[in-house]
């Protein structure tokens, strides 16, 4: 089975204490850390767990900058054979429907059986990419699935609906499906293993190399544009207990005692 | 005239939240266009929720069809293709939920609309929609807008970002659409539902929970919490990436994808309050949160926070509660 990938590298943001840069369109991201968005690791080890049970090959491609290729050499030393980065100076300012075309030519230059995604990235949460490739392509999609099994020329995949329910759908081959958090267990993937793939090549295309025009990516092939980013409304907002450990204790035993009337 | 339609979203015979939410959101925005709501409803024998809708609407767009029993993307796809080339309405609203995010992308696109996924916020403008949208898990919001100008939008809106306000009732006249469907052989097809396994605790049952999340960074830091939680008779819940990387059953998630719990007391520790956490819990009668950074969002759904590594206050909480409680 020959399977393709598409991940995003993205800022780790849910730890850090972020804050608005200069042009108030963005984050500054001068001090986080960068990691595979967590959608695309599980993403890419379902894939490698196929490619282990049944044959076939991982071939991932990525829409960025070199940045990029700290991710796809992650992707290629957990077990892909092939990484592409997709660059172009024509992309930037695209949204999740610009880069969804791009994706697509890109894929489109390969033989393949199975397309992965994650069902959204951590940093735009467009959540939308993935489905619209499948549209792009002309091939059945499923998206937000925790569990896949493969059968002859088909898959019988779960997808996650809301409140703990599944939706089991059978789909025919080729198809692309987004992959949700928690599907897999993610291999760790050590130094030594990012060394062994540090000199394999990662070849990069642009516009010109993806039968694109310049008018159908970035800015210019999105339906969407960003006009300023803020910080969330707190609404009333909580209460903060302050002081001494000690004392914030006895403040949450007092709550604890008034509102969950523990003795 | 200016429709707008809002894409009903129902399953196993109920309407879901989000529907009755974007009817309320679709009547503000065809009051200050000047337009009128029109809701789309597929399924199999749907009468009574098309009579359940009228009061909302304008006009419900009935497509019944056997074929439409159970949610599949291609049947829906083919259904609204038809009804959104027919009628151009200004603005279609579908949910951005497990549902909406499976035919909406593929939908605009095929129809070439622009899309707005996940929206907050939607606002008339120029002819056109501002839009809110959040970025970075729920930490900043984003203003959008959409690029071009076009005869037609569509948002997906995100469950419980708009309240349902009661209005005097429209006299919605149901409209009986013929469906598309065939016969044709699909390439996805519905096979059944299985609800994921419940737990050995039932957590919607708890007075107390002690809920973790992202911030507890390791397995075996849940003893800690755990014991805490036993010296106040509470339950042990958590946020998803703790169910992601297996080391809490599914049945401990609270969210959107796991159990809404309304518990006397809620202890949020190192969780940063992502909407889908949220919109599990925001309905417990106490909330105290702990995560060590100020701007987490659960701190705007807390009634009490502390600021603080979870590792230096749990245990001085959990020994002042051994020692009160003798």
């Amino acid at each position: 089975m020959n399977i393709i990938v598409c991940i995003k590298r993205v800022p780790d943001t849910a730890d850090a204490d972020i804050s608005i840069d200069k042009s108030g369109k963005d984050i500054d991201k001068s001090g986080l850390a960068f990691d595979l968005n967590e959608w695309d690791n599980y993403a890419i080890e379902e894939a490698i767990q196929l490619k282990e049970k049944l044959g076939g090959t991982v071939t991932v491609f990525s829409l960025g900058g070199e940045d990029s290729n700290e991710s796809l050499r992650k992707c290629l030393a957990m077990g892909a054979d092939d990484a592409i980065r997709l660059f172009d100076p024509a992309f930037a300012g695209g949204d999740g429907f610009a880069t969804a075309r791009v994706l697509a030519e890109a894929v489109r230059t390969k033989p393949y059986d199975l397309i992965l995604t994650g069902t959204q990235a951590e940093d735009d949460g467009y959540g939308q990419v993935g489905v619209v490739m499948a549209e792009r392509l002309g091939i059945p999609h499923v998206s937000i699935v925790n569990h896949i099994e493969v059968q002859d020329k088909k898959i019988k995949a779960h997808r996650e609906l809301e409140g703990g329910l599944e939706e089991v759908v059978e789909v025919d081959l080729p198809a692309l499906l987004t992959i949700q958090t928690g599907i897999n267990e993610p291999r760790y993937v050590s130094i030594m293993g990012i060394r062994k793939v540090a000199k394999k090549e990662i070849k990069a295309l642009g516009t010109s190399d993806l039968n694109l025009k310049p008018e159908d990516v970035g800015l210019a092939g999105s339906d969407l544009q960003l006009e300023k980013v803020f910080l969330p409304p707190v609404g009333e907002g909580a209460t903060m207990l302050e002081g001494k450990p000690e004392e914030i204790a006895q403040k949450v035993f007092d709550i604890l005692k008034d509102k969950g009337g523990v003795a | 005239m200016k429709e707008i339609i809002v894409v009903a979203e129902h399953r196993r015979g109920e309407l879901r939240d989000v529907t009755w939410e974007m009817l309320s959101k679709g009547r503000d925005l065809t009051e200050s266009i000047g337009g009128e709501l029109s809701v789309a409803l597929l399924g199999k024998d749907v009468k009574n929720m098309a009579e359940a809708l009228k009061p909302k609407v304008n006009r419900v767009l009935l497509i019944e069809d056997p074929r439409l029993e159970y949610y599949n993307s291609e049947t829906y796809e083919k259904v609204l293709i038809q009804v959104l080339t027919e009628r151009k309405p200004v603005l279609t609203m579908i949910g951005h939920t497990a549902q909406g995010m499976d035919f909406a992308p593929s939908l605009a696109t095929h129809l070439k609309i622009p899309l707005a996924t996940d929206c907050i916020g939607i606002d008339p403008k120029d002819g056109t929609f501002a839009l809110t949208r959040q970025i970075y898990g729920g930490k900043i919001n984003a203003a959008v807008s959409f690029l071009k100008s076009a005869p037609q939008y569509m948002v997906t809106v995100r469950a419980g970002a708009f309240p349902v306000v009661e209005k005097a009732p429209l006299s919605g006249e149901v409209l009986t659409v013929p469906s598309p469907l065939t016969d044709e052989a699909l390439a996805r097809r519905f096979l059944e539902y299985v609800e994921a396994a419940a737990g050995e605790v039932d957590i919607t049952q708890a007075d107390i929970l002690i809920a973790i999340g992202r911030g507890i960074k390791d397995a075996e830091n849940i003893p800690l919490v755990k014991e805490l939680a036993d010296s106040i008779g509470g339950v042990l819940a958590c946020s998803r990436p703790v169910v992601d990387k297996k080391w809490l059953p599914k049945g401990c998630q609270v969210g959107t994808s796991g159990k809404t719990v309304k518990p006397k007391v809620y202890i949020a520790i190192g969780i940063s309050g992502a909407f889908q956490h949220v919109a599990g819990m925001k309905g417990a009668g106490t909330i105290i949160a702990i995560n060590k950074d100020p701007k987490a969002p659960i701190f705007g759904v807390a009634q009490y926070g502390i600021v603080a590594d979870l590792f230096k206050i749990v245990p001085v909480i959990k020994d002042k509660i051994k020692e009160l409680k003798k």
